[in-house]
């Protein structure tokens, strides 16, 4: 009896597995049908202006890219995964707009792996039966490494805004947007001696963080070169990360008179409060997870006064290009892009450049785009929003120069 | 004569032979519709987590269902197995050719360690009971997970190089050696040596162990135990000895599971979410759901559990509440005195309408 109550179990919630998958199915086709509603009205509208017309046309017979963008949505690194995916929207949109890639569509899908390697890896294979040939992803590192040795089997392209360790870029396919995190590292170092902010430094990050501890392995190799002395190192992790009075004790009575944190901005809001609270006032430096530090829940942006953070994107930059990006992101979301977003609006550009560069077509396999796209990628330039004059080795790292930004009068603003 | 057999077959060994059974038939019907090209690349995917799960909630059940005592650790002790078993075969690649071979050099020394671990925790955990026994045990599982965190093993030409946190210290030159564990990075480029194969064989293997224990003299001891801890002392049952006995091969089975998840995915690093207290719950809630001291049910909620968060990935952001939703109605179907009231109503009409079918 026991057992057939199992089967009885069993049988009903498969059946409710299957019928959640089928209103799961309707609700892809749904927002199928509505991209493909979106993608003509953007051909109206470029074909009423009488731009690329002749695009256009071929544009249907080229068929489509689908490319897919994995990062965390939801659970607590979600900011970073939705900022990147409305980013990498916004260029697929204008993309789409202005004709697509050689004439090709983009349809850009999205998923989620809550910043874990295991469900990234599943984000991937569900991506990969939704019909992704090329992936912008994953945002973050850990799960990249993971998914990036499942694209290397298959050939993939992949392209990652933001995962920054060295780790991601081992296989040959994978390519980065962002600065790997040891280069952040030493450019912070460099920064920091090139503008004599401070000499003794003090260094506050997150043990259990590959991103924290990447960053500060290289900063504190560097360091001596560059004529920093390291006045104290302390330590957290993601389990203790909500009071940081020790840490800041210790720099204070070592004398610091700057505090490395090369970690995100929502500790950070915490430790330039409770900096306040004890009358500390150093030079606090952040590295690019700083960035979206002034939008930060229950934090008084005034703390944040004159805290620098080394960047590739500065949300205040007065070039058309980022002023563009900028309006459509407000305009869309309601918010002022940090660099994850902008880093994305990069990677599907790049992507583009990279296609039209290697001459693919949609109809060919995940594998000769992916081959194709790996050996043109080197050869290309590309000047974008997070960077000009972008370069890539084979290794899969960028090149381009960062920027420092500092906050004033409670704004993002270029240091010059 | 056949029936006559499976009839004289004590009831206890036919519950094992069915949930064999049903695991190879699985097994076959996936091995069918993967030649077949049927199978997507996500359920593809699932298979080898799937037996994670699976190995892990056979663990606990051990100790949850058949020992009584509840513990909210497995989750290190599956962290101590998946960092064991990938350091050995991080280690040992160059020197080992066969995937099979290392992975089952891996295994062995994943399991042991994981073994190891689960009996020093027992010996002074084992001496409290019930709510102290879970807190213990969780603050255990957090402990492995910052150790590993901090944990710093290299090799190079001088060979390997240890170090705690601070790895100025460890003379490591790490152009010319590798990183084995590096910390908050855990390990990373393991081979990719788990399968689905080898999945099914160590959930046989993991009940073929526990359903022989527990249908033995030491399982009677062990159950004696949960059912009446000072009866038992009473007719002379070693306590410690068997509370050892079922923590430690739990421990072990767990550390299995461990090995296998760290050789699915190239990489592997302690977070609160694949080794945290999270985990450990997830992995009890397959074993509550499951029915404690069902191994078939462990296995079944295991597989139904990870797959539908996955299988739900249409629904996008609705995705975790309709699966919390679920959760809470087959927790209230297979549990509610209501519901199980209902499902014998239905189960006996079901059982007169087909009068051939022998009483299950």
């Amino acid at each position: 009896m026991k057992r057939f109550n199992k089967v009885v179990s069993a049988a009903v919630a498969s059946a409710m597995v299957l019928a959640m998958a089928a209103c799961g199915g309707n609700a892809t086709d749904g927002s199928q049908a509505a991209s493909s509603a979106a993608n003509s009205n953007a051909a109206a509208s470029s074909e009423a202006t009488g731009n690329t017309g002749a695009d256009q046309t071929t544009g249907t017979s080229a068929g489509t890219f689908v490319i897919g963008g994995i990062g965390p949505l939801t659970g607590g690194a979600a900011i970073y995964g939705n900022a990147a995916m409305n980013g990498a929207q916004i260029a697929v949109d204008e993309i789409n707009a202005a004709g697509g890639i050689n004439g090709a569509q983009i349809k850009f899908l999205k998923e989620d792996d809550q910043h874990d390697p295991e469900k990234s890896v599943n984000a991937y294979n569900s991506l990969k039966d939704q019909g992704m040939q090329i992936l912008m992803g994953t945002v973050t590192s850990t799960p990249c490494v993971a998914v990036a040795d499942k694209a290397f089997a298959d050939g993939m392209f992949v392209l990652t805004p933001s995962a920054s360790s060295t780790d991601v870029i081992v296989n040959d396919n994978v390519f980065q947007v962002c600065f790997t995190d040891p280069n952040q590292g030493a450019k912070s170092a460099e920064y920091i001696s090139d503008k004599k902010l401070a000499t003794k430094i003090g260094i506050i990050y997150d043990s259990s963080d590959v991103y924290s501890s990447g960053i500060k392995d290289t900063f504190v190799k560097q360091a001596p070169e560059k004529g920093l002395a390291i006045v104290a190192e302390e330590a957290f992790t993601a389990d203790s990360k909500t009071d940081f009075s020790t840490q800041l004790q210790k720099c204070q009575s070592a004398g610091a008179e700057l505090v490395f944190m090369p970690f995100y901005y929502t500790e950070a809001s915490i430790v330039l409060t409770q900096a306040n609270n004890m009358g500390y006032a150093p030079i606090f430096f952040g590295v690019d997870g700083m960035d979206g530090i002034l939008s930060a829940e229950n934090f008084d942006t005034k703390l944040a006064e004159g805290l620098y953070m080394l960047t590739p994107f500065a949300a205040d930059a007065k070039d058309a290009a980022t002023v563009k990006f900028v309006d459509a992101y407000q305009k869309n979301y309601g918010e002022t892009p940090i660099q994850f977003a902008a880093d994305a609006y990069d990677a599907i550009y790049i992507i583009k450049a990279a296609i039209e560069q290697a001459n693919v077509t949609p109809d060919q396999s995940i594998k000769e785009i992916g081959d194709a796209l790996t050996s043109t990628i080197t050869t290309i330039k590309y000047d974008g929003i997070t960077g000009s004059d972008m370069t890539w080795a084979a290794s899969g790292e960028v090149s381009k120069a960062p920027m420092a930004i500092i906050i004033k009068d409670g704004a993002y603003a270029s240091v010059e | 004569m056949a029936k006559l057999n499976l009839k004289s077959i004590k009831k206890s060994s036919k519950d094992a032979f069915i949930t064999y059974a049903l695991v190879i038939l699985v097994y076959i019907v996936m091995q069918i519709l993967l030649k077949g090209g049927h199978v997507s690349s996500l359920i593809q995917g699932l298979l080898v987590p799937m037996c994670v799960y699976s190995l892990v909630a056979i663990g606990l059940n051990l100790c949850v269902g058949y020992l009584g005592e509840l513990s909210l650790g497995h989750a290190g002790f599956m962290c101590v197995g998946a960092f064991t078993g990938a350091f050995v075969s991080k280690a040992l690649r160059d020197s080992v050719q066969s995937n099979l071979l290392l992975f089952m050099i891996a295994l062995i020394a994943g399991v042991v360690m994981a073994s190891v671990f689960g009996f020093l925790i027992a010996v002074p955990v084992l001496r409290l009971k019930g709510d102290y026994l879970a807190i213990v045990t969780l603050a255990f599982g957090e402990i492995i997970k910052n150790i590993v965190n901090v944990l710093y093993v290299a090799r190079d030409d001088n060979g390997y190089h240890f170090a705690f946190s601070d790895t100025k210290k460890m003379n490591f030159d790490d152009s010319n050696g590798i990183w084995l564990i590096n910390g908050a990075k855990g390990i990373n480029r393991i081979p990719n040596l788990s399968n689905f194969t080898i999945g099914i064989v160590l959930i046989l293997i993991a009940l073929i162990i526990v359903y022989n224990l527990v249908n033995s003299r030491s399982g009677r001891a062990i159950m004696a135990i949960r059912d009446n801890h000072i009866a038992a002392d009473s007719v002379g049952i070693n306590i410690t000895k068997y509370k050892l006995m079922a923590f430690t091969i739990s421990a072990a089975i767990a550390g299995a599971g461990g090995v296998l998840y760290a050789h699915n995915l190239s990489t592997v690093t302690a977070t609160p979410t694949n080794f945290g207290y999270n985990m450990s719950i997830m992995i009890l809630v397959f074993v509550v759901l499951g029915g404690m001291g069902s191994l078939r049910g462990s296995v079944i909620a295991a597989v139904l559990l990870t797959l539908l968060p996955e299988v739900l990935r249409g629904l996008k952001d609705y995705r975790m509440l309709i699966y919390s939703i679920v959760l809470i109605v087959m927790m209230l179907f297979n549990w509610a005195p209501k519901s199980i009231e209902m499902r014998k109503r239905l189960a006996e009409k079901f059982v007169k309408k087909n009068p051939t079918k022998e009483e299950a």
